[in-house]
């Protein structure tokens, strides 16, 4: 029974604190999709998602014996990875993805079914939230696009920010309230 | 326009929105939109947006991204250990050199008193604010709540 409910990842996080490079790529390949998501959320381009959350492993590797083994290692790889960005957003500026680049299907659905909505066509009303997003500072946009995009379960989002759960969908909300706001700047 | 809100009338305001209010709060939630019309018009418009959000998705990287992922990760390590060497190696060789120069200046009689006295002055002056630096961050890093988190 033992063997079925070992988890390997305290293993690995065992074997990565006392420097073992291989153990570490393990927990690097479980968390690699997860990481890149969450950047690209902060940074909005794939090259920069992709530098950034790679980036971030190497400090988390640097400082895996400040890790304390008793919490999860994607929260504290969450903080590393937060401060990375909100760094590399102040020393550039960032240019996101196109809302051309987002998920083909969703184009494809609306270019099938473009009806009017109000004074603007749906794909337009998409592209017009996608850019004010992108006018929301970096912890709303990531916040939301974690939830939406993501779909990130509520419980994760209040471990990653360390809030309870009531706080994460208070937050929630006044992060989509300024973006109410900065779509209504933009029409 | 955004309507000042409290803590808890945010949270419930959020909570219904993500349709996770239990029986009390669904009843706090009708009675705080009775007595202010304002936000319900807020919550509706800011649920329309959620939906807009909702329907988004991003375009999914080529596979080859993950194949390569941990190899740009070990590059970086690599890099790490090599930059860490360098700083060392360029340190120490920065530290001998300065300091012969210094000495043979000083031990230099054609040398004016003056610009010697300047270019203790300075020497001694660097080395002070580099142990006041050190000592200040070492301070810091005891007392630093947020030390386990890198910057």
């Amino acid at each position: 029974m033992d063997d079925v409910d070992h988890n390997p990842e305290a293993d690995w996080i065992r074997l990565a604190r006392a420097g073992d490079k291989e153990a570490f790529g393990k927990l690097v390949r479980l968390y690699m999709h997860q990481a890149y998501y969450v950047a690209l959320g902060f940074l909005g381009s794939h090259e920069d998602a992709l530098d950034a959350s790679q980036e971030a492993f190497a400090k988390a590797y640097g400082a895996m014996k400040k890790f304390d083994p008793s919490r999860r290692f994607f929260t504290w790889y969450y903080a590393i990875l937060r401060n990375h960005c909100l760094n590399m957003l102040r020393r550039k500026s960032i240019r996101p993805i196109p809302f051309s680049e987002l998920q083909p299907e969703i184009q494809a659905r609306q270019a099938s079914d473009d009806q009017t909505d109000g004074f603007l066509y749906r794909s337009e009303i998409h592209a017009v939230v996608w850019k004010a997003l992108w006018k929301l500072g970096a912890d709303d946009r990531q916040l939301i696009v974690a939830r939406d995009i993501l779909e990130t379960p509520y419980s994760v989002l209040a471990e990653l920010l360390d809030v309870p759960l009531g706080t994460v969908m208070s937050r929630l909300y006044l992060a989509r309230r300024r973006l109410r706001s900065a779509v209504e700047g933009l029409l | 326009m955004n309507h000042e809100l409290t803590a808890h009338e945010s949270m419930l305001l959020g909570k219904a929105l993500e349709g996770a209010l239990d029986e009390a709060e669904k009843r706090e939630f009708e009675v705080l939109l009775e007595r202010r019309p304002e936000l319900r018009e807020e919550f509706h418009s800011i649920k329309a947006v959620q939906e807009v959000t909702m329907a988004m998705n991003f375009k999914k990287p080529p596979e080859e991204t993950w194949d390569r992922y941990w190899g740009g990760v070990y590059a970086r390590l690599e890099r790490g250990i090599a930059w860490t060497l360098i700083s060392i190696g360029a340190a120490v060789v920065i530290a001998f050199a300065g300091y012969h120069a210094v000495l043979a200046f000083l031990e230099d009689t054609a040398s004016p008193l003056l610009l010697k006295i300047a270019v203790a002055a300075l020497v001694l002056g660097g080395a002070i604010l580099l142990v006041s630096v050190v000592r200040e961050k070492l301070t810091l890093r005891k007392t630093d709540k947020y030390r386990e988190v890198i910057r």
